[in-house]
């Protein structure tokens, strides 16, 4: 890395020294007048020739005129403004809003771009635009908001992940996640152990902005890492003036939405005495009988409370000595619904954005810091808390298991050993479980923008920045525990992960109006490595036994390293943008990008795109009606991107899936020959021919206005064709060292609407209604699977459920949307009840319907047809109130706990007993059959997700406090039997089973500014 | 243009970085793998771990295999569940996917068992070839028997796919690993080729028993007696008296009979005298939840679990598989009283099955044990993971092989040797004379029904009752053979499993087994 500031020093050096046979320069800044902000984007050119610049983020400007010229200052939605500059060399100027509507600058990958300008499909939202009521995570903020962007949550464990999807997932077996660029570091999104979620360490208070682009147009500039979309996220900076402080807490309880509905102990007791008599379930003697309990325990309750959480935010923006800075402190403690469940950030960010050389030189400094400090807990409660026996109290007196009631091989001797595979007392799972992890994140980067001072139209733009995260935690389990592998010795397991990733960025960009002409172009270079390390160690309590460990040359057990994955990205990239008469727009984009995953055969790859956008509403013609019609553009988009994350976690395959790599085995996997155990070595599956999986999406789109944009919209249709996937599918037997292989085989096409309206129905001083509503329908279909064509081929069975071990019931086929269900059709009797074991032969092959896996069918997908969100704000005076909701139609999904739901689980001979849900009686099924289709539901949904009321004080000039009262979660409507709809996370999408609920919260804002 | 000079060099100065050395990556590959005579034993310990483990972490992570739960695409596993729950000697509760289809002669070209255990024997041959590729020509004494060896496990290999699969595809050492579609064997011509590999590897293999755990001569003798013993089923023509030939050469090769009969199949059984070649376990250094540790936690359920630890050295029952009365009913004594190979458990047991899904239903065994045949702990005891290891050759077996090659009309031997074989092992079996036969009783049907009281659950049953035809048809069913609680009579194709779905896909060159359209 070194050496990349070397020459970046030499480069800037000689610029300025050749700077100094410049014209005289003007710098100053432009202001907002409405209220002395900084103004991005303003066009400023020296009148009567072409010589022009713009103002940067901060509204900062530099150009370079002879010392008598007259500067125009023009900004959409601004009134143009004429400067004389008399020998000046420092000019500001505030600029008067328009009657029309104030118009923004839009950050693009590596620079930004006026809203106007834009040609690609673009979505930006601003902080005033967010949810309200987020407590820890950034994606929340995004959930429903945009078109196209699909945000779930993966469960409600305090700081969960989110999958998030833009235009559903490019990929079948690669990742599917965007790529997440934070003040221009596109952040690595492999989650290190112990942490939650690759954003969790960011508050979510400190961001100003979301950028989402969609369409390879705009995503192209990131090449091999775009084909899922890019998220841009700009942080808060500093502005110039007086020391500004903000206050921002919240104070949230959150309970559980629901339980899931199963008998009480009594219910019980006559359920079993029932099904004993009628003998249908073997096994239920007197002797067994014996063993249900006299209480009502309800589980659920037992392992679920109501959550308090609160944060607390400080930001001080303002400058010293002309040196713009930000910094806040943010301060979260989330209790989960989940006992013991909890997660503690505190974060720390700091921003300087001083200018030097007259404005030539600009420098941009952030870092954010965090630490979090989570408890996972044992979320294994929450399954064994649905079917747990309710007759069992949740102490019985024992001494061995710390008094927790456990199912033991003799009723006589409540310490006699644990019944093997009987599910655990889900108090003690969670009291005997130390599960606790602790992440120190730091994310810094540094730019330099330097404009020449001999060529003002050209500046340099270098970033260079770090992304470390360390962390470390524990898993230990009690020696009172009954489940642990040496009962009676509890286990101790340590973890560590480390997270690096360095980068470095250097481009140039030039920008020259030419008469009506006006060219934008950039070119660059960029640097980036990623390296993950971590361990592992597992041995009992007293460190006598170890189950994952390695051992050093003294003969000492240590913790396991794990094969460090190292990976590198080099790229060379570049973009112009070309706008003529402001009217008709052209935009290209060209990426290379060299990947360490490939051979250098296939090292390289390549990722075009362009895009055209003609602005009708600034046609002369358009002018009569622009009244009505204030904005109308229509634009084109084509581009090529890419895909190379692959990610086989603990194999050193991951970093290279082109070579034929040996992998040693761990100690517990020795082989023995005469008295010695000998470590084994493996070659492992690999492609010598892996390569890029390719993306190529169309798109058109829509952007309008009406009534001076009190209403605006914008329409897209997009078509993304994956070719070469990335695949791990099954290959030829014998053909390699393993029957899959991470390879380039197959395609997946995906089809969409998008629909975006805003409208600010109401402006009036007392009283402003906004209301926001976006549209998705997207289409998911495989186009190929195999190098060959095989129409009997079935496909790849992916979706595995909890019932059995390896059972799934999903499947990627050709010609089916990704994930498919991939069941049997359900037979009924007169009655309307389903028929145990009797199926449709729908193959027609006759003989025992449910062992041909050919009668299965293509059911639904977990994948919705149709996303809608709708958010609404209405202001009447000091009053605010924000609503937030989403429709979800046409998701499916498998109801694992009532696939489960089966007499045959009552009572296993071992000797114990499991709860059951009334479903039963839906059913009356005997044995589990978890292919039947009735068990796939349609999960469409309505969710108000949130409902947010404030009232504004503002008893001085300076000082203003808002108090806010929000609900999360605050209802469902949907025919889905199961506790919660949403059930698509990424890694079994649609699959119900046992997922860590959602909580509904109660939240009590504060949000005072100085 | 500075500026373009010093980009350029920024960049091309990286280009390097992108290979994994100069990365700083640690990592070996097929090119350097090989740099120590440590590295050659540990290429080599992996050929016979394929056998037992899973994956390369134990005993579940990196697993060998996808598409399946890792234990259950345990090589051993699937092999035992293909040649003994699809007959009289095992059924088992579980609800996973197909696996009742095994014991119902049901199963599919989709099912993933069968699926498991054609791509564990692909996999091997594939690692066997890259191993011989490594090691041919190498003229170091020790490396050129690990190379026989790794020939003698892809002849293992191979012979399991011409007895399970029939036409499997076919790679040697000659196809370098990649993407490609292997072209279909015959199954005659596969036989050939099993033939001449063990002809050939067998002056460079080890004398018997020169190390525990490998193969050595005795093991290519069992292989090849075993192919000669079934030829009539494989290529079609007799050829018992190569297999007395074979079996000549075990059985004066040094090896007794365990005093015991169990001490072939408790934690100690690596000091069995009979042991010709075993799949090695062990508590703490080879664990995986296949092969040993599921045939011995699988069979304990109902009021076994009692005496889980203390019998049977382990503490989590699986309660999985039991066995058909009509296998009970080839013991006249179920006791143990008299014939110690009876090792029933009947307590809480019902004799017949009317639900398979239902332990308590038909009765238990207690055949393998992480115990010392004495009742004491494993030496490297682990409540989950078993020191015991899987006899898969055995002298008894090779005595009964012998007594049937000669009742078939094989030369080389005689009913004289043949009669005293079968009397050794039941002299063992009842401790005394007792149970000895005339040479009048003993007959093919006899050595069958011997064969499973003496072999039974150690993967042998399947290929038996097909070279006495009586896999399937109607000559002989048991309870649930065809789904139906009597037994029923199943469709001859049945005899060899399909080639699977899933690779009929992803090589289009092959052709499935017939019936199985």
């Amino acid at each position: 890395m070194m050496r990349h500031y070397r020459y970046l020093t030499t480069i800037l050096l000689l610029s300025a020294a050749l700077g100094a046979y410049a014209q005289q320069t003007v710098v100053g800044r432009v202001t907002d007048g409405s209220d002395g902000s900084g103004l991005p984007g303003v066009n400023i050119l020296e009148k009567g020739t072409s010589n022009g610049s713009l103002t940067d983020a901060n509204g900062n400007y530099s150009i370079t005129v002879p010392s008598n010229a007259i500067l125009v200052f023009s900004f959409v939605g601004f009134q143009s403004q004429e400067v004389a500059v008399e020998g000046r060399t420092t000019v500001n100027v505030t600029l008067q809003v328009d009657a029309t509507q104030l118009d923004e600058v839009v950050v693009v990958g590596y620079g930004e771009v006026k809203k106007e300008d834009l040609t690609g499909s673009v979505t930006a939202i601003s902080s005033r635009d967010f949810n309200k009521g987020v407590l820890t995570s950034p994606q929340d903020l995004l959930v429903g908001k945009i078109a196209g962007v699909s945000v779930t949550t993966n469960s409600g464990a305090p700081g969960s992940g989110a999958t998030i999807r833009i235009r559903g997932g490019s990929s079948l077996s690669a990742s599917n996640d965007p790529l997440i660029v934070i003040d221009g570091f596109p952040v690595d999104n492999k989650v290190i152990g112990g942490s939650a979620n690759p954003l969790a360490s960011i508050n979510p208070n400190d961001i100003e902005s979301f950028t989402v682009l969609k369409d390879a147009s705009a995503t192209a500039i990131y090449g091999s890492r775009a084909s899922n979309g890019v998220i841009i996220i700009t942080t808060k900076k500093g502005k110039e003036g007086k020391p500004q402080v903000s206050y921002n807490g919240n104070l949230s309880i959150g309970s559980p939405i629901d339980f899931f509905d199963v008998l009480s102990g009594d219910e019980y007791r006559e359920l079993v005495g029932e099904v004993a008599a009628s003998g249908t379930v073997s096994g239920l003697s007197t002797d067994a009988l014996e063993r249900l309990g006299r209480a009502n325990t309800d589980w659920q309750r037992e392992v679920y409370r109501d959550a308090v959480s609160h944060d607390h935010n400080i930001a001080v923006s303002g400058s010293i000595n002309s040196i713009p800075y930000r910094v806040s402190y943010g301060f979260t403690d989330q209790q989960g619904t989940l006992k013991t469940t909890s997660s503690k950030r505190h974060s720390l960010n700091l921003n300087l954005s001083p200018s030097f050389m007259d404005d030539h030189l600009k420098v941009n400094i952030t870092a954010k810091a965090s630490n979090t400090k989570n408890n996972f807990g044992n979320t294994g409660a929450v399954g064994s808390a649905v079917f747990f026996d309710p007759t069992q109290p949740v102490f019985n007196g024992n001494t061995r298991w710390g008094g927790y009631f456990t199912w033991v091989v003799d009723p006589d001797n409540v310490d006699s050993d644990p019944i093997g595979l009987s599910p655990r007392n889900p108090v003690a799972l969670l009291d005997l479980t130390h599960n606790t992890s602790n992440v120190d994140r730091i994310l810094g980067n540094i730019q330099v923008d330097y404009r020449f001072p001999f060529l003002p139209d050209l500046r340099v733009n270098v970033n260079a920045g770090l992304d470390y995260t360390e962390s470390d935690g524990v898993n230990n389990t009690d020696i009172r525990a009954s489940w642990v592998t040496d009962v009676g010795e509890g286990q101790r397991i340590d973890y560590t992960g480390e997270n690096k990733s360095k980068l470095f960025d250097i481009y140039l960009n030039y920008v020259k109006q030419i008469g009506e002409s006006r060219i934008d172009a950039t070119g660059g270079y960029s640097y980036q490595s990623f390296e993950n390390f971590g361990s592992n160690f597992n041995r009992n309590w007293d460190e006598t036994k170890f189950y994952d460990s390695d051992v050093n040359e003294e003969g000492e057990n240590v913790p396991r390293k794990y094969v460090p994955e190292l990976t590198y990205l080099l790229s060379f990239f570049g973009r112009i943008n070309y706008s003529f008469k402001d009217r008709y727009l052209l935009t290209l984009t060209y990426r290379t990008d060299g990947s360490s995953r490939f051979s250098e055969e296939n090292r390289w790859g390549s990722f075009p795109a362009a895009a055209l956008a003609w602005n009708i509403s600034n046609e002369p013609f358009m002018a009569p009606i622009s009244d009505v019609l204030s904005n109308l553009k229509v634009r084109l988009g084509y581009g090529v991107t890419g895909q190379q994350n692959i990610s086989i976690p603990g194999s050193p395959n991951s970093s290279y899936p082109y070579l034929p790599v040996y992998q040693i085995s761990t100690n517990t996997a020795r082989y023995q020959f005469g008295d010695a155990f000998y470590y084994t070595l493996r070659p492992n599956a690999y492609d010598g021919n892996i390569k890029w999986e390719e993306t190529t999406t169309y798109n058109v789109g829509l952007d309008f206005g009406f009534m001076r944009d009190r209403l605006t919209g914008t329409i897209d249709v997009y078509k993304r064709k994956t070719e070469d996937l990335i695949n791990n599918i099954q290959v030829a037997a014998g053909s390699n060292f393993s029957n899959f292989l991470w390879t380039n085989v197959g395609s997946l096409e995906n089809k969409g609407v998008e629909l975006t309206l805003n409208a600010r129905v109401i402006e009036a001083n007392d009283i402003s209604w906004n209301v926001g509503f976006n549209f998705t329908y997207n289409e998911n279909e495989i186009t190929g699977l195999l190098r060959t064509e095989d129409p009997n081929y079935e496909g790849v069975a992916v979706g595995g459920i909890s019932g059995g071990v390896g059972n799934t019931v999903e499947i990627h086929t050709v010609g089916h949307p990704a994930n498919s269900f991939y069941v049997f059709q359900q037979v009924f009797n007169q009655d309307g009840m389903p028929i145990e074991g009797l199926y449709v032969d729908r193959s027609g092959s006759g003989g025992n319907v449910a062992s041909n896996g050919r009668n299965k069918y293509h059911d639904n997908s977990p994948y919705p047809d149709y996303l809608m969100g709708i958010n609404t704000s209405l202001r009447y005076k000091n009053f605010d109130l924000f609503l937030a909701g989403r429709v979800s139609l046409g998701n499916y999904v498998y109801n694992n706990r009532a696939a489960g739901t089966t007499y045959s689980a009552l009572f296993i001979n071992t000797g114990y007993f499991n709860n059951i849900s009334p479903m039963i009686h839906d059913t009356e099924f005997i044995n589990p059959q978890y292919w039947s289709d009735i068990y796939v539901e349609d999960a469409s949904f309505f969710k108000m997700d949130n409902i947010s009321l404030g009232y504004t004080l503002s008893p001085g000039d300076r000082f203003k406090a808002r108090f806010s009262l929000t609900v999360q979660n605050a209802f469902t409507i949907t025919d889905y039997t199961g506790i919660d709809p949403e059930v698509n996370n990424g890694f079994d999408p649609g699959i119900d089973n046992n997922i860590y609920p959602r909580s509904r919260n109660f939240i009590l804002g504060v949000n005072l500014t100085y | 243009m500075v500026l373009v000079v010093a980009l350029t060099f920024t960049a091309t100065s990286c280009f390097d970085d992108l290979d994994p050395q100069s990365l700083g990556s640690s990592i070996k590959t097929s090119a350097d793998v090989y740099d120590s005579p440590q590295a050659y034993k540990e290429g080599l310990a992996k050929l016979y771990a394929t056998f037992a483990l899973s994956g390369q972490q134990g005993p579940a992570g990196q697993p060998d295999i996808a598409g399946i739960d890792e234990g259950f695409g345990n090589y051993l596993r699937q092999y035992w569940n293909c040649q003994e729950l699809t007959t009289d000697e095992a059924v088992i509760a579980w609800n996973d996917a197909t696996i009742k289809d095994f014991h119902w002669h049901t199963w599919t070209q989709t099912d993933v068992f069968v699926s498991a255990m054609y791509s564990r024997i692909m996999y091997t041959v594939a690692l066997c070839n890259e191993y011989i590729r490594a090691t041919a020509g190498n003229e170091d004494p020790d490396i050129s028997t690990y190379h026989a060896e790794a020939r003698f496990l892809r002849a293992l290999a191979y012979y399991h796919a011409l007895d399970l699969f029939g036409n499997p595809p076919f790679v040697t050492e000659a196809d370098l690993a990649g993407s490609f579609f292997p072209q279909q064997i015959k199954r005659s011509d596969l036989f050939a080729y099993v033939e001449s590999e063990l002809a050939d590897i067998e002056d460079d293999l080890g004398a018997p028993r020169f190390e525990y755990g490998r193969a050595d001569k005795a093991a290519a003798w069992m292989l090849q007696a075993k192919l000669y013993l079934n030829a009539e089923v494989y290529i079609g023509t007799a050829k018992y008296t190569e297999a007395i030939s074979a079996l000549n050469k075990v059985i004066s090769a040094g090896y007794t009979l365990a005093p015991g009969y169990r001490m072939n199949f408790t934690a100690d059984n690596n000091t069995s005298p009979e042991m010709i070649f075993p799949i090695t376990y062990d508590g703490q250094n080879t664990q995986s939840y296949g092969g040993m540790v599921y045939l011995v936690h699988a069979p304990i359920g109902g009021s076994m679990s009692d005496v889980s630890e203390a019998m049977f050295g382990v503490s989590n029952p699986w309660g999985g598989i039991r066995v058909t009365s009509a296998f009970v009913n080839k013991f006249d004594d179920i006791s143990g009283d008299t014939d110690s190979r009876a090792l029933f458990w009947t307590d809480g047991q019902s004799l017949e099955i009317t639900d398979i899904g239902q332990f308590t239903e038909g009765y238990a065994m207690t055949k393998y044990r992480n115990r010392k045949f004495d009742g004491s702990p494993a030496t490297h005891q682990h409540p989950d993971f078993v020191d015991t290891d899987w006899p898969m050759f055995r002298l008894a077996d090779a005595y009964l092989m012998y007594a049937e090659a000669v009742l078939r009309g094989g030369q080389g031997g005689s009913a004289a040797e043949a009669l005293n074989y079968v009397n050794a092992i039941r002299e063992r079996a009842y401790g005394d004379a007792s149970g000895n036969i005339t040479s009048g009783e003993l007959t093919l049907d006899f050595i069958l029904d011997e064969r499973a009281r003496e072999l039974y659950w150690e993967g042998h049953r399947r290929t038996d009752l097909i070279r006495y035809g009586k896999f399937t048809g109607s000559s002989y069913v048991w309870p649930w053979k065809g789904n139906v609680k009597e037994g029923t009579g199943t469709e001859s194709f049945r005899d060899l499993f399909p080639i699977p779905a899933a690779d009929m896909g992803a090589n289009p060159t092959l052709v499935q087994n017939p019936g199985y359209n």
